[in-house]
């Protein structure tokens, strides 16, 4: 399996990360490396096995719907890089 | 007193031979002079471990004392610390003060010790030799020319070189073990769901479990039973109560049989270290184990499954770094997509942006049943070949790596020259099983790892084992020829 560059890019883009021209190739090849290193599992017949998603097969535990935190806002936004008004900051999205 | 075990340092402490201020200043003396040769710790908390062993030494005096009041121990920087920086080892969280502390911190805490500081890891503790920290390689305490291991290495390297007694670790594919293995200590991967996750940065949210590291199987039982337990803070906490390990310690091990899985003595395995294995059994086989064959087919699958799932989670996990509510954000983003991918870019190193690119593709339109499905399917196996096993065996046997520790530099390029070397740890994680690494000699002053494998909940069989069996040898008590 071959990850090539175009793809590269794409999958950088949808995990909102840009990989640098520079770096290219060695992403591309080491990637690449690792698919073929995961293609091994195809040799392993499968069929009708359910996946396993829980080590022990347990399942969400559920609390009942209660408010349990106290509003904390103003000392967590303390770590934030930009906040007015208790928002968070970002560029201008809509002009 | 930096070489007694936790028991002695209690109960030096209970006698009043020494202070909590005295112990955790001896301790703080040592890390001034070797970490700079190890580079174990990101952070040293020197005023508040000291108005913590205050606080130990005015309890001991009352009379209230608790099992680990005044002794000194480390968290692994991935562990919130309120108020202390918690940076995962990644340039993302080098600005991060955590707000609030992790379960185990807490635990700890009111059982008595006192904290130190935060110890190096690979960057979100992805990778296997700390090389891929923020705040550069640990270096192994046995030879500066080798890696200490990946991902808890300083906190294995912190033990080993006596910088601190105990340590926290997390093992999401040997993460505690390997490094406990190349580091000449003892370490601990609990089943999943026996220590809570809260305040744990998360990794890969089906396999992370926090544990204990230590030079010892004592006091690993000593630091788990202040760690494990119920959390309804952790989804995956699992409600089970907490036995008592240390009473567990002296039983003997006559009659245990251990399961020698043939696919852990295969051609991976470094034949010096087959003989270091191979003379550690013969030592369980003089205590009384029986030993038996057993196999486990799909070994070598455990390593494309595992890197397939955990970058998956990553990929996952890791989106909350958006560069907006906390840690690292780009200088002058021009748009909202700029700061994102700047933000990540910058701050995240190339391992773990491999990792996410991994998952990222796994998850994708298209491949999630070739790559997340099937390897969420040959977990199922893999953890069905482990519970056929059990039904013969109590515990299984094995090396813990297939060599003694690397050199540094010598696999940092080659991402699939590091995952091969996984092969013994990663199973037990996708099983969600617990699994000791012990000292079992050394090669080329390169110490080794011996690996029991447990079922679920079976922490006290383990600890027993690895106990009766440092009963009977010294490698544990083995150290590195530092300053």
């Amino acid at each position: 399996m071959k990850l090539n560059v175009e793809e590269l890019h794409k999958v950088a883009h949808l995990a909102r990360l840009s990989i640098h021209a520079k770096d290219e190739e060695s992403y591309s090849q080491a990637l690449s490396n690792i698919l073929n290193l995961v293609d091994e599992m195809q040799s392993i017949d499968t069929h009708g096995v359910q996946p396993m998603a829980h080590p022990m097969d347990a399942v969400q535990r559920l609390r009942t719907d209660q408010v349990t935190e106290n509003n904390q806002r103003d000392y967590l936004q303390q770590l934030a890089p930009a906040t007015e008004n208790g928002l968070y900051l970002v560029p201008r999205v809509v002009e | 007193m930096l070489d007694l075990s936790l028991t002695q340092m209690a109960q030096g402490l209970a006698e009043r031979k020494f202070s909590s201020v005295e112990l955790t200043q001896a301790f703080l003396q040592r890390i001034q002079i070797v970490n700079p040769q190890l580079n174990a710790f990101i952070t040293i908390t020197e005023s508040q471990a000291l108005d913590a062993a205050k606080a130990a030494d005015s309890q001991l005096e009352k009379g209230t004392a608790t099992p680990l009041t005044g002794i000194p121990i480390a968290h692994k920087d991935l562990f919130c610390t309120e108020g202390v920086k918690t940076s995962c080892g990644s340039k993302m969280l080098d600005n991060f003060i955590a707000p609030y502390d992790a379960a185990i911190v807490t635990n700890l805490a009111e059982a008595g010790a006192v904290s130190l500081g935060k110890t190096n890891l690979d960057e979100f503790a992805m990778g296997s030799s700390n090389e891929s920290s923020f705040y550069g390689a640990v270096k192994n305490p046995w030879d500066t020319q080798a890696v200490a291991g990946g991902s808890s290495g300083g906190s294995a390297a912190a033990v080993a070189a006596r910088l601190v007694p105990a340590a926290t670790g997390s093992d999401t594919g040997g993460s505690i073990r390997q490094p406990a293995a190349f580091c000449g200590i003892t370490g601990l991967k609990p089943t999943y769901g026996r220590v809570s996750r809260w305040g744990m940065v998360a990794y890969a949210s089906s396999m992370d479990q926090a544990g204990p590291m230590a030079r010892s199987a004592e006091d690993c039982a000593l630091m788990l039973q202040h760690m494990a337990g119920f959390d309804a803070r952790d989804s995956t906490s699992i409600e089970q109560a907490v036995p008592d390990y240390l009473s567990q310690l002296g039983n003997s091990i006559q009659g245990m049989t251990f399961g020698l899985p043939k696919e852990y003595f295969a051609e991976d395995l470094n034949p010096q270290m087959a003989e270091r294995i191979q003379a550690a059994i013969k030592e369980l086989e003089k205590l009384g184990a029986k030993v038996k064959a057993i196999s486990l087919p799909l070994t070598r699958m455990a390593i494309p499954a595992y890197y397939v799932i955990t970058p998956a989670e990553a990929s996952s996990n890791l989106s909350r770094f958006d560069g907006v509510r906390y840690g690292y954000r780009c200088e002058d983003p021009k748009d909202l997509e700029d700061l994102y991918k700047r933000s990540r870019s910058e701050a995240f190193g190339h391992e773990v942006k491999r990792r996410i690119l991994i998952g990222t593709y796994a998850l994708s339109e298209g491949f999630y049943d070739a790559y997340y499905n099937k390897a969420q399917q040959i977990r199922r196996l893999l953890a069905e070949d482990f519970q056929k096993a059990f039904q013969q065996v109590d515990l299984i046997v094995a090396p813990t790596t297939p060599n003694p520790a690397f050199d540094l530099g010598s696999k940092i390029t080659d991402p699939i020259q590091m995952y091969l070397e996984d092969i013994y740890t990663l199973g037990v994680n996708l099983a969600g099983l617990p699994a000791i690494s012990v000292p079992a000699g050394q090669i080329n002053n390169r110490p080794v790892g011996l690996q029991l494998i447990g079922n679920h909940f079976g922490e006290s069989q383990l600890l027993n084992a690895a106990h009766q069996f440092q009963q009977v040898t010294d490698h544990h008590l083995q150290k590195p020829a530092l300053v």
